[in-house]
Order: C-alpha cells, then structure tokens, then sequence
C-alpha cells in the first residue's frame, strides 16, 4: 500500500508524545504477564534437563517419581507427536530431547505435581541412563571434518562437500571481480573477529498455563512475541487442531526474539492432557540461559581495499556462525547485511551454518546482521586510521544510495543512510573534544524489516467510539501506536479508541510480532481498515441524504458534501452515524487482511565516546548519540525507546555479555550474576536523533525501527575503544581482562 | 515439612499466612496472596523485579524467606497508588514513557520511591547507581532516569 | 522473458549462470518457472525465497505482476526477530 499522495498533509495524531492504555496497568502491578495467571486444581509442571553437552540417552526410568505422593504425569519426547516438516520436529526434539541430549541443559521429563517442592522431589526420583559423547561448542573446532557431529544427514545441498556435517548450509552474496578490485587498492587490511552468543535477556523468564483435554481441546495462556506461531508449534508437536486449541498472549516481559519460538508450551500441554488438570510452567533464570534461545556466535575474516583517498576498491567478508544443536538459518542474513551501507563495484560475503552442542539459537533483534556488522566496519575504521582519513567522510563517500547495486543484490531506491550519516556529522558530538585514554567511534547498521500476515478488525461502537482487535503482543507501546492510526485516519481524537491483543480464535492468522513489523504492518491493516469503515459510513450517510456515495466525503471525522453540487446539508460526525446505525443498516465495522510487503530497508549510524582504564581494563561509556531513519515517527517516545533500548543491548554485547562454555561443555554463567547485561549506572543518557524519510511502501510513510538500533553499537564501541586504547579490539565482548592484555602486549 | 502460620502487614492491612520454610516472601506474595505485582525475573536477586519494602528497607522478596516476616510490615506494588490516585512516579513514568514491556516497572517504582524518600534530589548519577540493582532490557534506562528526576522534582515542589 | 538474479550460492547449481531466463507475469509463475527448468534449485525454493522487484522485498505474494523491465532478485526468505 503505497505512501498517500498528501503524505505531507498536517497530522493531528501522529507524531503526538500520547498516553499508553496500558500504563496504568503497568505501574500498578495489575498487568497480567504469563506467569500471574492462575487457575482453579492447577499443578506445578517442571522440567528435568541434562548435565551432558553431548549424550546418547540410553533409558529413561520414571517409575519412583510416578510413585511419589502428589505427582500427576510425568512426559518425555515420546509423549509429543510426530510431525513431517523437520522445522517442528526440530522444536519438539528441542522441547523434549528424542534418544540425544544435544547440550548441557536440553530437556529431558517434565513433571506435573500438586506443588513445586513436590514437582521438583520428583525430578529427582526420575533415573535417566547417559552414554556421554564427545561434544564441540566452538565454531571453529565444529567445522573441522574430525569434529563430533552434533547430528547426522542434517546438511543441505548448499554445503560444502569435505567439510564436517556439523555445516549444513552455505551462502554466498555479492558482484563484481575482486581481484580487480583488490589490485587498485592502496590499502589493503585483512582481519578475523570472533563474537561471543549473547542472550536476549528479556527481565520476564518463559511462562504458560496449559489445559488439554482427552478430546484435544485446549486453552493456553502464556508469554510470547505471536500467539498464532504458538498455536501452529503446539498443534503439530502435540498433534490436535488449530481450531481446537485457543491460544491468548499475556503481556510480555520483553522478547527480544526469543520469544518468537517454543520451549515449554508443548511440553505443558502435554502434561495438562495426561494429568486431566491445568498446568503451570514457568521457567527459572538458570533455565533460560541454559535451554532457550541465545544468539549466535560468530568467526569472521574480512578484507577491504581502499585508495589512499578513502574509495572502497573491494570487499570480502567470510562469516561463519554457530546457532547450537540444530539447523540455523541465520548467517544468510548477517552475509547479505555486512556490505549494506556500502557502494561498492566488487564485493563477496560467504557464510556457513554450523551445529554445536549448545541451545539451540533464536532470533535476536536483526538476527545475524550485528556481528557481521561489527567487523565490516572495524576493518573501515582501521583502514581510516592507516589513511589517516575522517571516519564520517569515508563512509559518505562510500554510501550506498538510490540507485546502488546492494551488495545483496536489489539495486536500492529511496534509501536513508546518507542522510542519516549527514546528521550525524552535523551534530555537536561528532567534533565534541576527547580526552586523554578517550576515543570516539561510528558505525554504520543495516536491517532489512519485512511486513507479514497481519488481520484488522475495527468496530464503529453505538456511542461514537471505536474498537480496534489485532493480534500481536505489545512488546514496546504498539496499542498505542496503532490507536493513534485509527485516530488520525478517522479524524476522531485518540482518547475515542481503544486497541486490544486478542487471541487465536477471535481474529485470523498474524505473524508474530518481530521482524520491526508491527507498527508498519498492523498499522497499515488499521489504516485499511478504518478507510473500509469509512466508506461504509459515507454510503450510510449519501442513502440519508438522498445523494449518490461519491457525492460524500470524509473530513475530520464527519461525513459532508462533496462539493456545491451535492446540496447543502450539516456534517454527520462519526458519533452521529454510529447513533442511527441500527436505523441505517446495522453495526458498522471495517477489517483488512494482507501479508503486508514494502517494509522498507532501515539504516542507522551511532556515535559513540568512551574511555578505557590503563589500569584495570574497565571501558565507560562516556557519550552516545543515535541516528535512525523511521520513515514516520508515530510514537516519538516509543521510537526513541527502541532506538535506545536496541543500542543498549548492543552496549552489553560489545563490552560484558557472553556465554561461557567450560571444556566439559557445560554453561558457566547461567545467571544475570555472571551474565552481566548492562545497569543503570554503566551508562550515559542515550541521545536520539530521529530522521524521518517516508517509506514509499506505507500510507503514513512508517519504517520499522525495532531492530536496526542493535545493529551499530558493536563496532561503534569497539572502535571507540581501539581508538582510545591504541590497539584494534578484534573479539567481542571486550571485557576488561581482554583490553587489559591488548593493551598490555601493545607495550 | 510442617509449615509455618506467619502474621504480617501488607500495605498497610493484616494479612496471615501459611508457607513452607523454604518458600520466599516473592512465592507467597505471588502463589498464596494473589500479590503479582513483584515479578520474579531470577531468583536470585540479581534483577531486582521483585523489589518490595520490608520494614521500611529495600529488598529483594526473592532473598527474603517468608518465615522471616512474623510482624513485620511489607509494601509492594501494590500498595503504592492511593486508590484511584498514583503515586507521582507512578503517573510520570507513564508521561514521560519510562516503560516498554513494563515487567521491571513495578520493581523500579518500588525501588525509585525509596530513593526519593531518603534522597529528594538525587543527580543522576546518584538515581543510577541507585537503580543499578534492577535490571531493564528495553529502555537503556535513559527514559527511566528522566522520569524519577522529573518525579523528585515535582515532588520536591508540593 | 523475466531475467533472475541469483545469489551467488545458488549459481553452481544452474551451471555458475548469475542470470536465468524464464518466461512469467507473476512470482507464483517465476517459481513454477524456475523449478521446472532448474530442478537443483528445487530444495532452496521449497525451503523458502523472497524476492526483489525493483529493489522492494516481498516475501511471500504470488501474484505480484511482474515484467521483462523489472530487475527481480531471489533472496533467503527473511526472516525477523
């Protein structure tokens, strides 16, 4: 749905900094996330994970927790249903582990018991029989053809032949001969970066409550960024219908991405249907690191050219990424953004997927876009460095923009970057004085965004109000974005709308909620919607007065002549139609369906300052601005937070976070104590800059904005860092004992 | 293992009840008196989201054993708005959007009110460090910040 | 005849051609296309694509009209988070 012709028109709603209608309910403590609900006779499920990175199950004995007093069903793989499409078989074997436990943590039993110290007695009863494999959770070490196989024949036809199975797919982007390219280089520079998984770390852990019955009815409640993939996942790991199992999506204690997938709602299912009784399962911290999605780690070569003026003459990047125990579709996406931001005439990305024994990966924020990122432009900044050439400058000069053939392939139309890389220049931080051990950074950040399947019911209420249903989770302050919509497209003020998340059986199918797609697709879905009631309402209006549909039109929010020739009669406002509805044809409502496309691509550049102690290695934030383009700000306030939120996460990523395997294979910091996610008093403000270049693709001119702000801060803060420490940071996350020996071994 | 009868005040009323030795004052707030304003985010009072009051201080519920609490005066969440009325905080986080998801709101609010009571005008700085204990994953706290400064002086001003 | 760019992967399995030909007005066509007279590019479709049309990604959509004058660019199915 192309951007309307009077895009420029004056709005009254959008762009205003409104209350959420959710706010009261958040502040109070009334708000209802997966793990409040309750109900009547519910037990207490919990789940038995394996103290294996790599095992061969070799028999499960349940019989002495059966016995105990208090407990109602105990499951394992067996239990769950056996679906064709190896995507949900993948989900159900992650759920419940099948004659493997893949890495320290995979699930092996569940429980239901009267309580949780009974669930958690019986966990300890059940006797499971381990033949220990070899395991490997380095990427690297996976790919070598003598690794252990973390699972046989799960290569496609993509991977390379000779190399371990652990491969199972290759990518590979790009144009041009790099040859020629490298040979009118001035300056060449070759590096290799590694980047630790990092966790989504949303604050709510994974929580539902489930009831299925023997007739494979069911009801589930639980935390999640898409009720609708949730009812898919369990109706094919649990073998019942889609229609029979409703499915209603709590408020979400963040997702990040991880939560756009299932760990536990088959499993609760399951356990409701053999006990007869609602079932509650809510994970602990240590269980979220351990068993849900992290990102992935990566290894990395890349290699650029540049003349001696600062032009990008090639570029190649090797991009090789572990996404745990199962098949990942992730490094296509970090090969195809690497190169984004930039014009170049010869470029070539390659990429592999490869299994480890460690949890199998989720998507998180831009899935594998950052670390690609993070080491594309630490090469630019080095290569700046060497030339001696303004980090801002060379990258205006190598911008891509309307009309460059993308290093993915598409040649780009309207694109942002240049502006964004504009105001970024523009702005005091950029030329803001540093001190000594201080070093400033920049990165460029790329994220595609998409639309999806999206449904839209909105509702003419009798008293001049107006109901919007959608169906997906609120992670950020969405309802009140998508309110503001229906507002502005109806001309009735916010406060007049109210939005609601239903759930599976009320509204048909949508994606879940990722993909920055939300404020762009539901909001077009509202926008279509609204306009459908709209004309329903002029027809209404055009039979009352006894002139032809086209003779009415619809101006803030009343119905009115169209013209001189359509005589002369007062304005019929939304309230009043919807007072004779009854009279006029019965209820009036509006509803658009789509799988939504042009999305728009989204760029963001941060700038970044920090300083870095000679003594302990400690890097401080000491100044951090934004700058992204949302095509339309509908929300400022909500815009900002994800640019901010987004960065921050990025922070983390780049100086504390990482998953720590021992050599045994199991998990070392299972606990936001040794997982450290950057607080309060880690940070600076996080100032934001806000372009807004509509994207052609939306009536309002939205742009997804959810993603791309996670995207820059990697390389953005190791720069900074490189630069202050005057040594060039390669492995993320640059905790102090790392920079303390970089900078040591630099004498 | 034979439980404990165990009286308390929360927010300000009686309340009596029964739990295990080992259960915490975050376990019977939320699964015996139907209090889900405290989040439990790890358990290990690392994230802060099941901040309450307990005599007046600070604490993590989820390092607090509920057999601890014979007598003692609890507020939560809860307890915070007076009726209808919020709390200054309450009502500026939300204009001034401090929250995305919301699940570490109560906690901050909890733990932002006992700042403020003690220190009616922190800096920054001083809210930050405050606020350390409880993590946020959506905001990149800039937003948080503003608002408890923006709260401490309106409050500061009445 | 619609001209397809592929991304590199996906070149040695149609003899390291960049480009094929293949007669269609839609994406449903295009596919349909692509699978009869390259069937080792078969897997990767069933798998999922998407698809540039004129430098704006879609998804899924079938039934997007497509001409000799736009460039088409198959891409991974993407994906979000």
């Amino acid at each position: 749905m192309p951007l309307d012709q009077n895009s420029k028109r004056d709005f009254k709603v959008i762009g205003k900094r409104v209350l959420r209608p959710d706010g009261i309910d958040k502040v109070t403590g009334k708000a209802m996330y997966g793990a409040d609900m309750t109900a009547p006779g519910m037990l207490v499920g919990r789940i038995l994970r394996s103290p294996h990175a790599h095992a061969r199950i070799v028999s499960i004995d349940t019989s002495a927790a059966e016995a105990l007093k208090g407990v109602k069903a105990i499951v394992i793989n067996a239990d769950l249903a056996n679906p064709e499409d190896e995507f949900f078989a993948d989900i159900r074997d992650n759920c419940l582990a099948r004659e493997k436990v893949l890495y320290d943590g995979h699930a092996v039993a569940a429980v239901a018991a009267v309580d949780k110290a009974t669930a958690k007695s019986a966990l300890r009863l059940i006797k499971v029989k381990y033949e220990v494999l070899p395991h490997v959770t380095d990427v690297d070490e996976a790919m070598k053809a003598d690794a252990p196989v973390v699972q046989e024949g799960r290569a496609d036809e993509s991977a390379p032949a000779g190399s371990s199975q652990n491969v199972t797919s290759h990518f590979e982007f790009g144009h041009g001969d790099l040859d020629a390219g490298f040979a009118k280089a001035d300056k060449i520079i070759e590096r290799s970066f590694k980047t630790a998984a990092t966790h989504q770390g949303y604050i709510e852990p994974h929580a539902c409550l489930a009831s299925l019955g023997s007739d494979g009815r069911g009801e589930l409640w639980c935390c999640t960024q898409g009720q609708y993939n949730v009812r898919t996942i369990c109706s094919e790991v649990c073998g019942i219908e889609a229609s029979q199992l409703r499915v209603t999506a709590s408020e979400i204690g963040g997702g990040f991405g991880g939560k756009t997938t299932c760990f536990i709602e088959p499993v609760a299912l399951a356990l409701s249907r053999k006990s007869g009784k609602p079932v509650k399962l809510v994970m602990t911290r240590e269980e979220v690191f351990r068993a849900t999605g992290p990102t992935v780690s990566s290894s990395t070569d890349v290699k650029i050219g540049m003349t001696s003026n600062g032009r990008i003459t090639a570029a190649q990047a090797k991009l090789r990424y572990q996404g745990g125990a199962f098949p990942c579709g992730t490094v296509e996406f970090g090969a195809q953004a690497a190169f984004a931001a930039y014009d170049l005439e010869a470029v070539q990305t390659l990429g592999w997927n490869v299994m480890t024994n460690r949890p199998k990966e989720a998507a998180y924020r831009a899935p594998g876009a950052p670390m690609a990122i993070f080491a594309v432009e630490s090469v630019v900044d080095e290569l700046c460095q060497e030339l001696g050439l303004d980090p801002l400058e060379t990258r205006l000069k190598n911008a891509a923009r309307k009309g460059t053939l993308s290093s993915y392939g598409p040649t780009f139309n309207d694109i942002g970057l240049v502006a964004t890389l504009e105001a970024a220049k523009a702005h005091p931080h950029y030329t803001a004085p540093l001190g000594e051990n201080q070093g400033r950074g920049l990165s460029c950040g790329f994220w595609f965004n998409f639309g999806g399947n999206t449904c839209v019911s909105l509702n003419i209420n009798p008293d001049g109000t107006v109901g919007v249903v959608e169906g997906n989770p609120d992670i950020g302050g969405s309802r009140a974005s998508i309110s503001m919509m229906a507002a502005e497209e109806l001309g009735i003020p916010y406060e007049k709308v109210r939005t609601v998340i239903t759930d599976t059986n009320s509204l048909g199918f949508n994606d879940v909620t990722d993909g920055s797609r939300v404020t762009f697709a539901v909001g077009l879905a509202t926008i279509k919607a609204a306009r459908a009631a709209i004309d329903n309402m002029c027809e209404r209006v055009a039979n009352i007065w006894g002139i032809d549909r086209d003779a009415v039109e619809w101006v803030d929010g009343a119905a009115q002549p169209a013209g001189p020739n359509a005589g002369s009669h007062p304005p019929m406002s939304l309230a009043e139609i919807a007072a004779v509805a009854d009279q006029t044809g019965g209820p009036i409502a509006g509803h658009h369906e789509v799988n939504a496309d042009g999305a728009g691509v989204s760029f963001g550049v941060h700038l970044c300052d920090t300083e870095v102690d000679p003594e302990t290695g400690a890097t401080k934030i000491l100044r951090y601005t934004v700058f992204q383009d949302a095509g339309r700000a509908v929300h400022p306030d909500y815009v900002e937070g994800q640019m901010q939120g987004g960065s921050v996460q990025g922070i983390g990523w780049a100086l504390n976070e990482e998953y720590i395997y021992g050599d045994d294979g199991r998990l070392q910091n299972a606990g936001f104590l040794d997982y450290r996610v950057p607080v309060a008093s880690d940070l600076p403000p996080i100032e934001t800059v806000i372009l807004e270049i509509p994207n052609p693709g939306h009536p309002y001119g939205v742009r997804g904005v959810g993603e791309t702000s996670i995207v820059p801060p990697l390389a953005a803060i190791a720069n900074a860092v490189s630069r202050a420490a005057g040594v060039r940071m390669t492995e993320l996350p640059i905790s102090p004992p790392k920079l303390l020996k970089a900078m040591s071994e630099r004498g | 293992m034979k439980k404990l009868h165990i009286s308390t005040s929360i927010n300000g009323d009686e309340a009596q009840f029964i739990c295990a030795p080992d259960e915490t004052l975050l376990d019977v707030l939320r699964d015996h008196l139907g209090l889900t304003g405290a989040k439990e985010g790890c358990g290990t009072g690392d994230c802060g989201a099941c901040s309450v009051m307990l005599n007046g201080r600070l604490v993590c519920s989820c390092l607090v054993l509920a057999g601890e609490t014979e007598g003692a005066e609890v507020e939560t969440i809860e307890g915070m708005a007076n009726g209808d009325d919020l709390h200054t905080l309450q009502r500026v986080f939300i204009e001034k959007a401090a929250l995305q998801c919301g699940i570490c709101t109560p906690g901050i609010l909890v733990a932002a009110r006992a700042l403020l009571e003690k220190n009616p005008d922190p800096t920054d700085t001083e809210i930050r460090y405050w606020l350390a204990g409880n993590l946020c994953r959506c905001t990149g706290y800039d937003k948080i910040i503003k608002a408890v400064q923006a709260a401490a002086a309106e409050m500061r001003s009445v | 005849m619609v001209r397809v760019k592929l991304w590199g992967s996906l070149r040695s399995l149609v003899d390291g051609q960049e480009f094929v030909e293949v007669e269609a007005s839609n994406f449903k066509q295009l596919l349909d296309q692509l699978e009869q007279q390259h069937p080792a590019l078969k897997p990767q479709i069933k798998r999922g694509v998407s698809f540039a049309l004129d430098g704006v990604i879609y998804r899924d959509a079938w039934f997007t009209p497509i001409s000799d004058d736009n460039e088409v660019v198959l891409m991974p199915y993407m994906v979000g988070g």
